[in-house]
C-alpha cells in the first residue's frame, strides 16, 4: 500500500470524485426542499426547483407589469457594465501606476508608501464619502469597483515589474534602447498576462463591491434584486439569481484564462 | 583602448578588487578567471556600467567608462539574455527600432522590412535561420545562446562582455558555441571579455588570460583585501604547466577542473 499522500485518482475517476460534491448537495437540497413543503406547501425557505423555474420565467421572459422591462436581463445588463467598466478603469489605472513604480526608482520613492496605505483603507467604508461626493447615481458604484481593486493591480504589477530579471533590462540598453522604450517593449508587453491575472484575482472583490453598493442605493442590478425581494422572502428568486452570479464569474474566469493563453503564448510556466 | 589605473572596488568594508593596472588594445579576446567571488564578474560590470569603480579610474580611449550600459558595449549573461516575449526574429527586429530615437522603437514599412532582411541573414549565420519564429523557451539552451550573441552583435559594439556564456551548456554544444564567438570575433574586429569558469576554456579560447585572486590575505578579516590579477598571459606563450599551476592555485585541492 503506497502512502496516502502518493495515491493519486485515475482520469475518470477524478471526474467523479470533482462531480460528486455538486451531486451530494444537489440531492440534499432536493430532499430538505421536499420535506418542508411537504409539511407546509406555502414554505418559502427551500423552494422546489419548478418553483425557482416559474419565478426565473417570471422575471426573464415576461415584461415586468410595472415597467414592462424584462427584469432578470435588465439587471444582468447594469450589473455587468457596473463591473466592467470599473474593473477595466482599475485595470488601467493599475498598470499604469505598477509598471512605472515598479520600474522608475524615481518614482516609486513618492508613490509607493502612498500605494500601501491607500491598499489598506477598506474600500466598503469609503461608500458613504463616494456616494456624498458622486451622488447615488452610477459614478459611485463604478468608482467603488474601481478604488476597491485599483491598489491590488497596482502592488501586484508593481511587484511582478520588480521580479522581472535585471538582465533583459540591461541588454536592452546596451542596444540603445531608451527609458520609455524599455517600458512599452519589454517590460509592458510582459506584464500584460500579470495583468490579465491580476483582474482575474479581483474579480471576486469586484463582484463584492458591486453587490455592496447595489444593495445600499439602486434600482435595478443583480445585487440590487436580491437584497429587495430579500423583504418577501423570495427564496426561488434569490437562489438562481446567486447561481447565476456564480455562473458569470466561473464563465469570466475561463475567458480570461484562454485570453491570456490565446495573446501570450510565450507566457508558459517557468518560461524566460 | 581600455586602460585602469589603480582601480579599486568596495562594498561597504568588503573589498572586492584592488589596486587593479591593465591596458588592453583594440580587438584582444580576454578571458577571466578565477574562483567564485574572487571580482571578475564585478569587473565586468564596471566595464559595462552597472556597477561603478570606488577608487582609481576606468578609462575607454582615455574618458572615464559611461556609468550606465550603452550601446558601444555589448552583454551576453548566463541567462535571461533575449528578451521572452519576443519570437526570435523579433529579438533581432527590436534592435533596430531601440536604435531609432522614437518613443515606442516600433518599425514600419520599409525600415522593418529591411531590419527583418537583415535579422534573417545574422540568423542564418548563427544557425538559427529555421527557428526564426520560435519564442526562446521553445529553443534549446545553446539556441537561446546563439540568439543572445547575434542580439549583441546587431548593436553593433565595440566591445562584447560574455558574462559566463556557456556555463549552462553540455561540452559539445559548448565547443560549436566557441568556434561560433571566434568567428564572429574575427570578422567583426571586436575585443571581448570573457568571464568564465572554465580555465581551459580561457587558455584555449581567447588571445590573453587574466587569473583573479587575492594577493593579501588576512585570516581574521577575510573581507579586507580584495582580488587583484595575479596572472596575465598571453595565450599564445602559455604552456600546459602554468595552466596546471594556475588551477592548483585558483581551486586547491581537490582540483576542480582536470586540464
Amino acid at each position: 500500500m503506497k502512502r496516502f499522500i502518493n495515491q493519486t485518482p485515475s482520469a475518470s475517476s477524478q471526474l467523479l470524485y470533482g462531480l460528486l460534491p455538486f451531486l451530494l448537495l444537489l440531492v440534499l437540497y432536493m430532499v430538505g426542499s421536499e420535506a418542508r413543503l411537504e409539511l407546509n406547501p406555502h414554505d418559502k425557505l427551500l423552494p422546489s426547483f419548478s418553483q425557482m423555474a416559474d419565478a426565473i420565467e417570471r422575471m426573464a421572459f415576461e415584461p415586468s407589469r410595472r415597467t414592462g422591462e424584462y427584469l432578470f436581463w435588465q439587471d444582468t445588463l447594469s450589473s455587468l457594465t457596473r463591473l466592467g467598466l470599473g474593473v477595466l478603469i482599475a485595470a488601467v489605472v493599475g498598470l499604469v501606476l505598477g509598471l512605472a513604480t515598479g520600474a522608475l526608482p524615481m518614482v516609486a520613492a513618492p508613490l509607493s508608501p502612498l500605494l500601501t496605505v491607500l491598499s489598506l483603507v477598506p474600500p466598503l467604508a469609503l461608500l458613504p464619502v463616494l456616494f456624498i461626493v458622486f451622488g447615488l447615481g452610477e459614478v459611485s458604484k463604478v468608482a467603488l469597483i474601481a478604488i476597491g481593486i485599483t491598489p491590488f493591480i497596482a502592488r501586484d504589477i508593481q511587484r511582478r515589474t520588480q521580479e522581472i530579471p535585471m538582465e533583459p533590462l540591461v541588454k536592452a540598453q546596451t542596444l540603445g534602447a531608451s527609458t520609455g522604450q524599455i517600458l512599452l517593449r519589454v517590460l509592458l508587453p510582459q506584464m500584460m498576462p500579470r495583468l490579465i491575472d491580476a483582474v482575474r484575482l479581483s474579480l471576486g472583490a469586484g463582484w463584492l463591491f458591486l453587490i455592496a453598493a447595489e444593495a445600499v442605493a439602486s434600482t435595478d442590478g443583480l445585487g440590487y434584486r436580491i437584497f429587495l425581494v430579500r423583504r418577501y422572502m423570495s427564496m426561488d428568486v434569490i437562489l438562481p439569481y446567486v447561481a447565476w452570479i456564480t455562473l458569470l464569474a466561473f464563465v469570466f474566469d475561463y475567458l480570461l484564462v484562454r485570453l491570456n493563453q490565446r495573446l501570450y503564448p510565450w507566457n508558459e510556466q517557468g518560461a524566460h | 583602448m581600455l586602460e585602469a589605473r589603480n582601480l579599486w572596488k568596495n562594498y561597504g568594508d568588503t573589498v572586492v578588487l584592488e589596486r587593479l593596472n591593465l591596458s588592453v588594445a583594440e580587438g584582444e579576446f580576454v578571458t577571466l578567471v578565477g574562483a567564485s567571488g574572487c571580482g571578475k564578474s564585478t569587473f565586468l560590470k564596471l566595464l559595462l556600467g552597472t556597477e561603478t569603480a570606488s577608487r582609481g579610474s576606468l578609462l575607454l580611449d582615455g574618458v572615464p567608462i559611461a556609468s550606465e550600459p550603452g550601446p558601444d558595449r555589448g552583454i551576453v549573461f548566463q541567462q535571461y539574455s533575449v528578451f521572452p516575449h519576443m519570437t526570435v526574429l523579433e529579438n533581432l527586429v527590436a534592435v533596430r527600432g531601440f536604435q531609432q530615437a522614437r518613443l515606442t522603437g516600433y518599425l514600419s514599412g520599409n525600415a522593418r522590412r529591411a531590419a527583418e532582411k537583415e535579422a534573417r541573414q545574422l540568423l542564418d549565420q548563427v544557425g538559427l535561420g529555421n527557428a526564426c519564429q520560435r519564442y526562446p523557451h521553445e529553443l534549446s539552451g545553446g539556441m537561446r545562446q546563439r540568439l543572445a550573441i547575434a542580439q549583441a552583435l546587431l548593436g553593433k559594439p565595440r566591445i562584447l562582455l560574455l558574462d559566463e556564456p556557456f556555463g549552462a551548456l553540455d561540452p559539445g554544444t559548448r565547443t560549436d558555441m566557441h568556434q561560433l564567438v571566434l568567428s564572429l570575433w574575427r570578422e567583426h574586429r571586436l575585443t571581448v571579455f570573457m568571464v568564465t569558469h572554465d580555465l581551459k576554456e580561457g587558455f584555449f579560447l581567447g588571445t590573453r588570460l587574466w587569473v583573479f585572486d587575492k594577493v593579501r590575505h588576512d585570516p581574521q578579516a577575510p573581507a579586507a583585501f580584495g582580488a587583484s590579477i595575479t596572472y596575465d598571459l598571453s595565450v599564445g606563450d602559455a604552456c600546459p604547466a602554468t595552466c596546471e599551476q594556475i588551477n592548483d592555485e585558483i581551486w586547491p585541492r581537490p582540483a576542480l577542473v582536470a586540464v
